[in-house]
C-alpha cells in the first residue's frame, strides 16, 4: 500500500497529526501497537492547565481536535488563575481516560482519508538521507511521502519501580526496542528522557471525610471555539486535596535508597523533568516543608481508580503501601496500581526545523515527547503542527511556522529548537515573553484566520470569527457614542464600587478606563447589548491597554530582528573572532535570524555583534 | 573585521614619545615592510624589538616596536604598537606610511570595539576603557580600574539577582496556581520588596554623583562685586594646587579655564574670564548667560569684601545662589568689619584674607565637607559613572513608580510581574548582559579614536 503521509504512534501527537492532515484530504496511514491505546492518558487525567490550556485553545483556534474531544468527555473543567489578569487564565479540565480515547477514535474514524493500523514500526525506509516510508517488525515495508513519527515515551522505554527495570511501555505495552537505534545510525543524537506516574487508588477504599472538596468552576466553559457547553454544572466530578504527613516523609527518608532513582538502580540515565518533581525529590530537596499537596482525582466515570496528583514515586511496592496508607484518608486505600518511573529515549531537539522536519532526515518529520517535551497538549500541538507541515510540503507550499509573539505552540517550538533541553520541556507562562497577547480569550483571534488559509478551519467557522471582530468594533463605538450623566441620583452606586467621580457627563468609554470600573458594572447603568465573549474582549482592551501597547511595541521590535535572515550556507567556522562555544551552538542549531540566534544559550551579546558585522559585510543584501 | 587597523594611541603632539597602535591579521606583516632591525614575523610574542621605521631605505625615526601576538592582546587579534618619540611630524609619517602599505585608520573607539567584540571585555569594561583614557586624576584611574574588573558589573548583577527571585517567584504563582509549596507573591508582599529595590537604584543613582564628581570633577563658579578679590582667590586656589591651568575646551561642554586637584577630586573652574577681564560676571555676559553659569556650577563660591557695606546687588546675587551649593568667602578681615554678617548663615562663612593668604586651607575643608569629599576618598570607588549607564537607571526608577503606581491601582500581580521583567532586562543593557543592537552603535560612536 501507498500513502501520502505515515503517521507512527497513536498518541496525543499522532491523533493530531494523522487528523490534521487525513482532514486537508491527504491519505493518511496511522500505525500505532495498540488501536485500544489510541490517545490513552498514561499519566495525569489532565487536559489544559496553566500556559497548557491556551495550547488547547490554540489547537483548537487552527482545527486541531483536542479541545473539542475534551468539552465532550471531561469529568469537571476549571479556569485557572481566574483571581489573576487575563494573560495568565487557562483551563483545566480532568479528562474521562476511557472515554477522552473512544470520543477521539470516533473523530478519527469518521475521516474518509484515515486508515489505522496495527503494528510496531522498527525502522524507516532512507534513500539518500530522504525518508520514503516505514518498515515493520513483520519485514512489511509501507511507502509514504512523508513520515511523522510520534513515537511517545515508546522508544526503547524500561519501567522502573524500586530495584526492578523492566522493557516495556506504559500498560505493560511492548516498546519500540530498535527504531532509536536506527535513528542513531542515521545520524540523530539520542538522548535518555525520565518521567513518572503515582499510584491509582480504588475510589471505595479512601475516606473523602478527612480530605478537602475542589469542585469545578460554577461556570459554564469550552476549550473549543465551536462547540457549546456540553454538560452540566452539577454533574462535573469532584476532586479531592489531600496532604503529605510527617510520617510519610519519614518513610520516604527511610527508605531513599530503594527508590529507583535515589541508588535503586544505578544504571539510570534519564534527566527527569524539573517541573515535575516526584515526591523523595521534593521531600529531599524541601526538607523544611512540614507536608506537601496532593490532589486525588478521578480518572474516569467508568471506573474508580484515583490518581494521586504529586505523589509520583519509583519506589518498591512495599513501601509505597506504606506511603500512602501514611496519608489522610487513605489509611485503608487499596492501590490499584503502583506508582513508577520510566525511561526513554528521544532526540535532541536542536535536530529540528521550526517545521518540525528533520534535519538530518528529509521528509521525516518528529513530534510530542520524541522531540523531548512532556504533556499532552505539547505532544498535541506539536503534531498538529508536523501534521500541518507535511500536508502542505506534498501541496508545494511554504511551512506554517509560528512565531513567539503569534501563539504559545510558537514559543514551544521555538524554544525547542533553538535552545534544545535538558529534561522533559514543559511549556510555562514564563516561557512567553508575549503572554500578553497569547491569551486564552483571544486564540481565534490570533490564529483562526491562520487555521482556514492552511484548510483546517471551514468557511462558516471563519465567517463565526469575522461576526465576533465587527461585534467587537460596534461595541467599542457604542462605549464611544453612548454617555452617562452622572448625578445625586446615581453617585451612591459610584461609590459603592469604590469609584471617584464628580457630576458629570462622561462616555461609558471613558469610564471604562478606570481601573476600578468593569463592564458588569456599567450594565448597572446601562444595557449593554452584547455577547458575553465580546464584552469580555473589549474590557480586556481597555482595561490593559497600555500594556497591551507594549507588548506589541517589543513584539514588533523582535519582529525586526527576526527579518534579519541569516543564510542557509553560512559557515560559522570562517566568522574570526565567535567564541568558540558560541560558533558550536551556532552551527548546532544553525538559527535562521538573528532574532533566534539570540535565544541560543551560551551566544553572548558581543558573539550577535561580530555575526551582525559579518553578515553586513558578506552578505550586502542582508536586512 | 577581516583588515588591519591602525591609530595614534597618545595624546597629538604632548609628550616625549608618542604610541601607534596596529591590530589586525596583518599587524605584524604590515610593520615589517617599514622596519628595519629584527625580522618581526619571527620574533617571539610580547616581546619590544629596537630598530627604524624606514621610507624607501630613509629612515624616519627609531623606534622600539612590541610585537604581541594574538589572542592575549587588548583586541584579542595580532598587535603592533611603534614607540616613536614625540612630535606631529614623524609620528604622523610613521602613520602614513603604515596606511600606504596596508593598514586601514581606526574609526572611533575601534580597538576597544574589537576587543568587545572578541569577547575580551564587556560593555561596561568598554566603556571604562574610554573613561581611563580620560582619566585625570588617580581617583579616575581607579575607578576606571574597578570598572574593567567587573565591580561595577557585579553591583547590577546583584540587584537584578534580586529581581530574579521576585519574578521567579511570581512565575511559579502562575505556572502552579493550586501549589502552595512556595509562598504566593501577593500585591502586599510585593510592597516592601519593590520598595527595597527602588532604594537601592536610588542610592546607586546618588552615589553615581559622586563618580561624576570623581570623573567630570566640581565645577564651580566664583562671583561677587568688582574689587573683592574673586582673582586673587583664583590665583591663590591655583598657586596653593600646583594646578594644571590650560585651556581645556571641548573636555566637557562647560568652558573650563581653570582646574584644581583638591584631594584627588577636580574642581573645575569656569567662566574665570569673566571674572578676570570685567570683574563682574553678571555685566560682562549678560543675564542670561549667567544665569546659565550659575545653573551649571555644582558650587558658587561668593566672594564678598568685609570692609564694605552689604548692598542691594549682593542680596540679590546671593538670593540666586543660596539654593545651590554656595559658599560665602569673606575676603580682606585684616581690615575693618563693614559687612554685616549676620545676614548669611554662619556655616557657609569662611573668612580670609587673600593678600596674606590666611583661610585657603579651611577653603579647601569647607568644599570636601560639603561634597563629602572624605567619604569619597576614602572608599573604594565603585560607582557607575557614564551617562548611558545612568539614563538607564533613571528609567528603571521611573518604571519602579509605575509600578508602585499600578500596585495601588490594583493590577494584577502577573501584569506588574511583565514590568518588572522589563526593568530587570533594562538594567541588563547596563552591563550588557542583554541584547539591545542600537546600544552597540551608540556605544562605539561616542568613543574617540585609538584605544
Amino acid at each position: 500500500m501507498n500513502y501520502e503521509i505515515i503517521v507512527v504512534g497513536g498518541g496525543h501527537a499522532g491523533c493530531e497529526a494523522a487528523y490534521a492532515s487525513a482532514k486537508k484530504g491527504h491519505k493518511t496511514l496511522l500505525i500505532t501497537s495498540n488501536i485500544k491505546n489510541i490517545a490513552d492518558m498514561p499519566c495525569n487525567p489532565h487536559i489544559g492547565g496553566s500556559a497548557k490550556g491556551i495550547v488547547v485553545r490554540e489547537i483548537d483556534a487552527l482545527g486541531g481536535i483536542m479541545g473539542k474531544v475534551a468539552d465532550k468527555t471531561h469529568l469537571q473543567i476549571k479556569m485557572l488563575n481566574s483571581a489573576k489578569g487575563p494573560a495568565v487564565q487557562a483551563l483545566r479540565a480532568q479528562g474521562d481516560k476511557i472515554a477522552y480515547p473512544k470520543e477521539m477514535l470516533a473523530n478519527l474514524n469518521s475521516l474518509n482519508n484515515l486508515t489505522i493500523q496495527e503494528g510496531m514500526v522498527e525502522d524507516l525506509i532512507i534513500e539518500e538521507n530522504t525518508a520514503k516510508g516505514v518498515t515493520l517488525e513483520d519485514g512489511t515495508k509501507i511507502i509514504s511521502q512523508k513520515v511523522i513519527l510520534t513515537t511517545g515515551t515508546y522508544l526503547k522505554a524500561d519501567i522502573l519501580v524500586g530495584s526492578t527495570r523492566t522493557r516495556q511501555g506504559p500498560h505493560g505495552e511492548k516498546p519500540s526496542n530498535h527504531l532509536s537505534d536506527k535513528l542513531k545510525e542515521y545520524g540523530f543524537n539520542i538522548i535518555r528522557l525520565k518521567t513518572g506516574t503515582p499510584q491509582r487508588i480504588d475510589r471505595k477504599t479512601i475516606d473523602f471525610s478527612k480530605t478537602k472538596l475542589e469542585p469545578g468552576d460554577n461556570k459554564l466553559l469550552t476549550f473549543s471555539f465551536d462547540l457549546k457547553p456540553c454538560y452540566k454544572i452539577e454533574d462535573q466530578e469532584p476532586c479531592y486535596l489531600t496532604y503529605t504527613t510527617g510520617e510519610t516523609h519519614k518513610i520516604i527518608m527511610d527508605n531513599l535508597n530503594k527508590s529507583s532513582m535515589y541508588g535503586g538502580l544505578d544504571d539510570i540515565k534519564g534527566i527527569g523533568p524539573r517541573y515535575c518533581p516526584s515526591i523523595e525529590d521534593k521531600v529531599v530537596r524541601f526538607k523544611d516543608k512540614e507536608r506537601h499537596q496532593l490532589f486525588l482525582e478521578p480518572e474516569s466515570r467508568y471506573y474508580d481508580d484515583i490518581y494521586v496528583q504529586g505523589f509520583s514515586t519509583s519506589m518498591p511496592p512495599e513501601i509505597q503501601e506504606k506511603m500512602v496508607h501514611s496519608l489522610p484518608g487513605l489509611e485503608k486505600a487499596k492501590i490499584l496500581k503502583y506508582g513508577y518511573a520510566i525511561e526513554y529515549d528521544a532526540i535532541y531537539p536542536t535536530q529540528l526545523n521550526a517545521s518540525l522536519e528533520t534535519k538530518v532526515i528529509k521528509n521525516l518529520y518528529t513530534a510530542g515527547q520524541i522531540n523531548g517535551t512532556s504533556g499532552y497538549e505539547e505532544a498535541a500541538c506539536q503534531g498538529l503542527m508536523a501534521g500541518i507541515n507535511a500536508a502542505l510540503s506534498i501541496e508545494g507550499k511554504e511551512p506554517l511556522i509560528l512565531k513567539r509573539s503569534d501563539a504559545y505552540i510558537g514559543v514551544l517550538i521555538d524554544d525547542l529548537i533553538t535552545k534544545g533541553i535538558r529534561d522533559p520541556y514543559r511549556l510555562l507562562s514564563s516561557r512567553a515573553e508575549f503572554r500578553l497577547i497569547l491569551r486564552s480569550d483571544n486564540a481565534d483571534l490570533r490564529l483562526r484566520k491562520i487555521g482556514y488559509e492552511v484548510g483546517l478551519i471551514s468557511h462558516e467557522q471563519l465567517e463565526r470569527l469575522l461576526t465576533k471582530e465587527k461585534e467587537i468594533e460596534e461595541l467599542k463605538q457604542f462605549l464611544k457614542d453612548n454617555k452617562i450623566k452622572i448625578n445625586d441620583n446615581n453617585q451612591d452606586l459610584f461609590k459603592a464600587n469604590g469609584i471617584n467621580v464628580s457630576n458629570t457627563t462622561i462616555s461609558l468609554e471613558q469610564l471604562i478606563k478606570r481601573p476600578q470600573v468593569t463592564m458588569s458594572f456599567l450594565e448597572q447603568l446601562i444595557n449593554i447589548p452584547f455577547k458575553e465573549e465580546i464584552k469580555e474582549q473589549v474590557e480586556i482592551n481597555y482595561k490593559y491597554e497600555g500594556y497591551i501597547k507594549k507588548a506589541i511595541a517589543e513584539a514588533d521590535k523582535m519582529l525586526k530582528l527576526e527579518k534579519k535572515q541569516i543564510p542557509d550556507d553560512i559557515d560559522y567556522y570562517k566568522i574570526k573572532n565567535i567564541a568558540s562555544e558560541a560558533r558550536q551552538k551556532l552551527n548546532e542549531v544553525r538559527p535562521k535570524t538573528i532574532a533566534q540566534a539570540i535565544r541560543i544559550s551560551g551566544v553572548n551579546p558581543s558573539d550577535i555583534a561580530v555575526l551582525s558585522v559579518y553578515l553586513k559585510k558578506e552578505y550586502n543584501n542582508h536586512e | 573585521m577581516n583588515d588591519t587597523i591602525c591609530a595614534i594611541s597618545t595624546a597629538q603632539g604632548v609628550g616625549a614619545i608618542a604610541i601607534i597602535r596596529v591590530s589586525g591579521i596583518d599587524a605584524i606583516k604590515i610593520v615589517n615592510k617599514i622596519f628595519k632591525g629584527k625580522d618581526l614575523t619571527k620574533v617571539k610574542s610580547h616581546t619590544i624589538n629596537y630598530g627604524h621605521i624606514v621610507d624607501k631605505k630613509k629612515t624616519i625615526d627609531e623606534v622600539l616596536i612590541s610585537v604581541m601576538k594574538s589572542p592575549k592582546t587588548f583586541t584579542s587579534e595580532d598587535t603592533v604598537e611603534i614607540n616613536t618619540h614625540g612630535g606631529i611630524a614623524p609620528t604622523n609619517q610613521v602613520l602614513e606610511l603604515l596606511l600606504t602599505n596596508g593598514c586601514r585608520l581606526a574609526e572611533p573607539g575601534e580597538f576597544t570595539k574589537r576587543a568587545f567584540l572578541n569577547g575580551r571585555i564587556d560593555l561596561l569594561e568598554a566603556e571604562a576603557v574610554m573613561d581611563k583614557i580620560n582619566a585625570q586624576t588617580e581617583k579616575q584611574n581607579e575607578m576606571a580600574n574597578n570598572q574593567i574588573k567587573g565591580k561595577v558589573s557585579k553591583l547590577i548583577d546583584d540587584l537584578r539577582d534580586d529581581m530574579v527571585q521576585i519574578i521567579s517567584n511570581i512565575n511559579v504563582n502562575i505556572d502552579y496556581p493550586e501549589y502552595d509549596d512556595v509562598d504566593i507573591i501577593t500585591n502586599d508582599i510585593l510592597v516592601p520588596k519593590i520598595k527595597k529595590l527602588k532604594e537601592k537604584i536610588i542610592k546607586i543613582i546618588e552615589e553615581s554623583k559622586n563618580g561624576e564628581i570623581i570623573k567630570n570633577g566640581i565645577t564651580t563658579c566664583i562671583v561677587g562685586e568688582p574689587n573683592v578679590g574673586k582673582s586673587s582667590l583664583l590665583n591663590a586656589l591655583l598657586d596653593e594646587n600646583k594646578a594644571i591651568v590650560t585651556d581645556i575646551a571641548g573636555t566637557t561642554r562647560d568652558i573650563v579655564e581653570g582646574r584644581i586637584i583638591i584631594d584627588g577630586i577636580p574642581l573645575n573652574i569656569i567662566d574665570t574670564a569673566g571674572i578676570r577681564k570685567t570683574n563682574n560676571i553678571i555685566e560682562s555676559i549678560g543675564v542670561e548667560k549667567s544665569k546659565e553659569m550659575l545653573n551649571k556650577a555644582d558650587l558658587v563660591l561668593l566672594v564678598l569684601n568685609n570692609n564694605s557695606k552689604l548692598t542691594k546687588d549682593i542680596k540679590e546675587l546671593y538670593n540666586k545662589i543660596k539654593n545651590k551649593n554656595h559658599i560665602i568667602i569673606v575676603n580682606k578681615i585684616d581690615l575693618e568689619n563693614k559687612l554685616d554678617l549676620n545676614y548669611f548663615p554662619q556655616n557657609h562663612i569662611i573668612k580670609m584674607s587673600l593678600k596674606t593668604k590666611r583661610g585657603i586651607n579651611k577653603l579647601k575643608e569647607k568644599i570636601k565637607e560639603e561634597f563629602n569629599l572624605e567619604k569619597i576618598e576614602t572608599e573604594d570607588p565603585t560607582y557607575l559613572s557614564n551617562t548611558r549607564s545612568i539614563a538607564i537607571l533613571k528609567n528603571c526608577l521611573k518604571s519602579i513608580k509605575d509600578v508602585e503606581a499600578s500596585i495601588k491601582n490594583d493590577i494584577p500581580i502577573d501584569m506588574l510581574e511583565i514590568d518588572i521583567t522589563n526593568i530587570w532586562q533594562e538594567l541588563g543593557k547596563i552591563n550588557g548582559k542583554y541584547y539591545d543592537e542600537e546600544l552597540l552603535d551608540e556605544m562605539f560612536s561616542r568613543f574617540c579614536l585609538g584605544k
